[in-house]
């Protein structure tokens, strides 16, 4: 298993794990918030809308569908 | 050295292809693993699996950012490193993503392109116990609402919005293509028992903060359903941006690729042929082609999207996601440009790629306007003018693409 920390949280995944599946998987639906304030999450799950964007070990605008996850891979939503 | 930029069917069959012929190939893709949308790095492809290996190098994870015709080179952009890659020959093969037509909404986390759904949980999210009901068009609900079935998924209903008429003029169609109908056959056994309609669609999603359920109608019947997650499909559009922002006409480019698998394997073996010099070899692949061609064309007029689709979006439905501008605001502009420069509409990071052509399908508007990036990058890739540093892929070759 790979572990990940989402928003400080420790969650366990399988390797492989692509981490827009991992953050869904864990119960994650707010990705980012729209310009008006909206919740939103994946959409196109290819890499071409993103909505699924997410802070990676400090680096923000991560597609995270695009990314697979990493042991101690850091991710805010 | 030709570059081939896509590692989906097309793009392996093109560059698997130009191998043959003796020409040296460097395969580019956005994705982590070659296979494209469909096939998604899956091993057990034999293509895929011919294709890694194959020996020709791919730089996956890779973007392409720009294009210099001139110089014939390709901005790229990787995983913290960028780079100019040269090509003699240049084969597209940017595949499609899924088109997406606005509905109230359509903007809540939950729901999803029915590819994308696959593609996550092909990718490990957990579908097993989850309420999932799929609207739209085409064969593709069909084939990810049996995947879902098989990964332990409640798929609630399945809601076809062409009639039934029209999916019965696709049946002698489909007897052309006995491997469809196989592919077919063992579709319907994995989704028996769930509920298909046909000339039926999703009008709206509703939730708080994200999906709980699906309004959905056929005819004058209009109901509910309750879901954790929604696929909506309403076909493919390709990936032109790399292509417009080439100008017309350009020289040593050829493009394969349509959204339907073996269309676009077999132009992509067209193009790998041209692009190898030899045009001669294509002759062979015409039968293919051709019916390649009739299976695809007869799913466009089966599954051609009905009138009623345009006016499910309500003036307070967001319809670029990036800017969140809605349906009236657009509506008060006669073409894109005026929309774009008024309200940002398909000025955010997707660029247009989800709301370009939904705004095509509402207002007939013309969308196509390529600039460079074609794609959001870093600064510092804008500025970068050496060459792909070889080490980027591990893959001793790829210090000769430069060259």
């Amino acid at each position: 298993m790979t572990r990940i920390s989402i928003n400080g949280h420790q969650v366990s995944v399988p390797p492989g794990t692509m981490l827009a599946s991992a953050l869904l998987g864990s119960g994650a639906f707010r990705f980012r918030n729209s310009v008006s304030g909206e919740p939103r999450a994946p959409l196109c799950g290819m890499g071409v809308c993103f909505e699924c964007r997410v802070t990676v070990d400090g680096h923000p605008h991560a597609r995270s569908c695009q990314v697979p996850v990493r042991e101690g891979m850091e991710v805010n939503t | 050295m030709i570059v081939v930029v896509g590692a989906g069917p097309a793009g392996i069959a093109a560059a698997l292809r130009a191998q043959e012929c003796g020409a040296r190939v460097t395969v580019i893709d956005d994705n982590p693993n070659p296979g494209g949308q469909i096939w998604r790095g899956d091993d057990e492809n034999s293509w895929v699996a011919r294709f890694r290996s194959s020996g020709i190098p791919l730089l996956s994870s890779t973007r392409v950012v720009a294009v210099d015709v001139e110089a014939r080179s390709l901005l790229v952009e990787t995983d913290g490193v960028s780079g100019r890659l040269s090509w003699k020959k240049l084969v597209l093969a940017t595949g499609s993503r899924e088109l997406f037509l606005p509905f109230p909404g359509w903007t809540l986390p939950g729901v999803f392109g029915v590819g994308g759904l696959q593609a996550l949980a092909k990718t490990g999210l957990p579908v097993a116990g989850k309420r999932i009901v799929l609207g739209g068009t085409g064969p593709l609900l069909l084939a990810v609402g049996a995947y879902l079935r098989q990964h332990g998924a409640d798929v609630k209903l399945i809601a076809e919005q062409a009639n039934i008429q029209s999916l019965a003029g696709f049946a002698p169609e489909l007897l052309r293509h006995p491997r469809k109908v196989l592919q077919g056959a063992s579709l319907q056994w994995a989704i028996a028992g769930t509920p298909y309609r046909t000339g039926c669609w999703i009008d709206s999603a509703e939730g708080v903060n994200k999906l709980e359920r699906v309004t959905v109608r056929s005819g004058r019947d209009i109901w509910t359903e309750d879901c954790d997650y929604a696929g909506v499909a309403w076909g493919l559009t390709p990936n032109t941006e790399l292509l417009e922002s080439l100008g017309p006409e350009p020289e040593d480019v050829y493009v394969a690729g349509s959204g339907e698998v073996d269309l676009s394997f077999v132009e992509g073996e067209i193009a790998g042929l041209n692009a190898a010099g030899y045009p001669e070899r294509t002759v062979l692949l015409a039968p293919k082609l051709e019916k390649a061609r009739g299976f695809a064309a007869a799913l466009a007029t089966t599954f051609a999207l009905r009138d009623e689709l345009r006016h499910l979006a309500k003036p307070d439905t967001i319809v670029c996601r990036c800017e969140d501008v809605t349906y009236g605001e657009l509506r008060k502009f006669t073409s894109f440009r005026a929309a774009k420069l008024q309200t940002r509409c398909g000025m955010g990071p997707c660029q247009g790629r989800i709301c370009g052509p939904a705004n095509e399908f509402l207002f007939g508007w013309e969308t196509g306007t390529v600039r460079p990036p074609v794609f959001p990058a870093k600064i510092a890739t804008l500025f970068s003018d050496a060459p792909l540093p070889a080490d980027t892929t591990g893959q001793p070759d790829t210090k000769e693409i430069t060259s």
